[in-house]
């Protein structure tokens, strides 16, 4: 029995095929893209919220896309510890719904980044990193303009202690430093999780590294993590 | 009754402005050396009915609240008056 992963799209959305092709091709899983319209999520065992540029960016990333019918389904889902993951615009979603803390602001060259970046795992733990361990770096492309993750002290505190913090941009031997960042933002953060951990949001993007010949499969460990999960939750 | 309102919005104190940064290093190359800072914000202006002006204020608190500004990182202030003026 293959699993279910609903794919929110909102009108902008441009990575929703890059994932359905990944959970079906590659991870033989079930996807159904889900629109932003829609009430309920079809009794999905995990949600992916893409990446793209939902209603256009206007006014902020992610600003509008929150007030969205789906957005209470996805609320309730990641309330009651679906695992929820937002890659990209999905990210900055998860932080204008409140389900993640901070906000992400304009890069802070101004400029578009879109490149393959090195990740340093900071937490290996079901249901997003089981198959990683902690200080592994991983090679997955970032493609945003607005990826610069700010959160007060008293928050990014909080995210430290509580282990929250999923990913880090590093160097190619796992270094974390100012030049290896490539949008500004505070302590490298690429992904954080929510405190309960079922609810990750990161910018870059690990469907497009799922496949040798997309020049890598580091994506997988992200995948293949949530995949795990989703079977033991739904007693596959 | 109808109303305007101005509302201006700015990344807080503190927060890191990449765009204001930007223009500011637009103005020196310029030769503007006097200018210490910039911040970029974003301007908005909306009509809307209430019954008195107090009550347009508190509504378009609450949109900046809820929608117009992210109170994550940016703060916002309101300017009311009836419509036209």
């Amino acid at each position: 029995m293959s699993t279910k992963y609903a794919i929110v799209v909102f009108p902008g959305t441009w990575s929703e095929r890059d994932w359905a092709a990944a959970i079906t091709d590659v991870l033989g899983e079930t996807a159904e893209l889900v629109f932003h319209k829609e009430k309920d999520l079809a009794g999905a065992d995990c949600v992916v919220l893409p990446g793209g540029f939902s209603y256009g960016d206007y006014l902020r990333p992610g600003a509008i896309a929150r007030f969205s019918p789906i957005m209470e389904a996805v609320a309730d889902f990641a309330n009651a510890g679906g695992p929820v993951i937002g890659s990209c615009n999905g990210f900055q979603v998860l932080c204008e719904s409140g389900l993640l803390p901070g906000a992400l602001m304009r890069n802070r060259s101004l400029q578009f980044r879109c490149q393959t970046q090195h990740l340093r795992v900071e937490r290996a733990a079901a249901p997003f990193t089981s198959l990683a361990r902690e200080g592994d770096v991983l090679s997955i492309p970032i493609s945003h303009g607005d990826g610069n993750y700010h959160a007060d002290d008293l928050t990014l505190a909080r995210l430290e202690a509580n282990g929250q913090i999923a990913f880090r941009y590093c160097t190619a031997d796992g270094e974390v430093t100012g030049d290896a960042n490539p949008n500004g933002s505070r302590a490298n953060i690429a992904g954080i999780t929510n405190e309960a951990g079922n609810v990750l949001g990161l910018m870059p993007h690990p469907e497009r590294a799922v496949e040798a010949a997309l020049g890598g499969t580091d994506g997988l460990v992200v995948l293949r993590s949530i995949q795990e999960t989703v079977h033991e939750r739904a007693g596959v | 009754m109808r109303f305007s309102a101005s509302v201006y919005v700015a990344l807080k104190p503190g927060v890191n402005d990449p765009q204001g940064n930007a223009v500011l290093g637009g103005l020196h190359s310029l030769g503007f050396s006097s200018v210490a800072d910039v911040r970029v914000g974003k301007y908005l202006t909306l009509d809307l009915d209430a019954p008195d002006e107090s009550a347009a204020s508190a509504q378009v608190g609450e949109m900046c609240e809820k929608l117009l500004a992210n109170p994550v990182i940016e703060s916002y202030r309101i300017e009311v008056g009836p419509a036209g003026s």
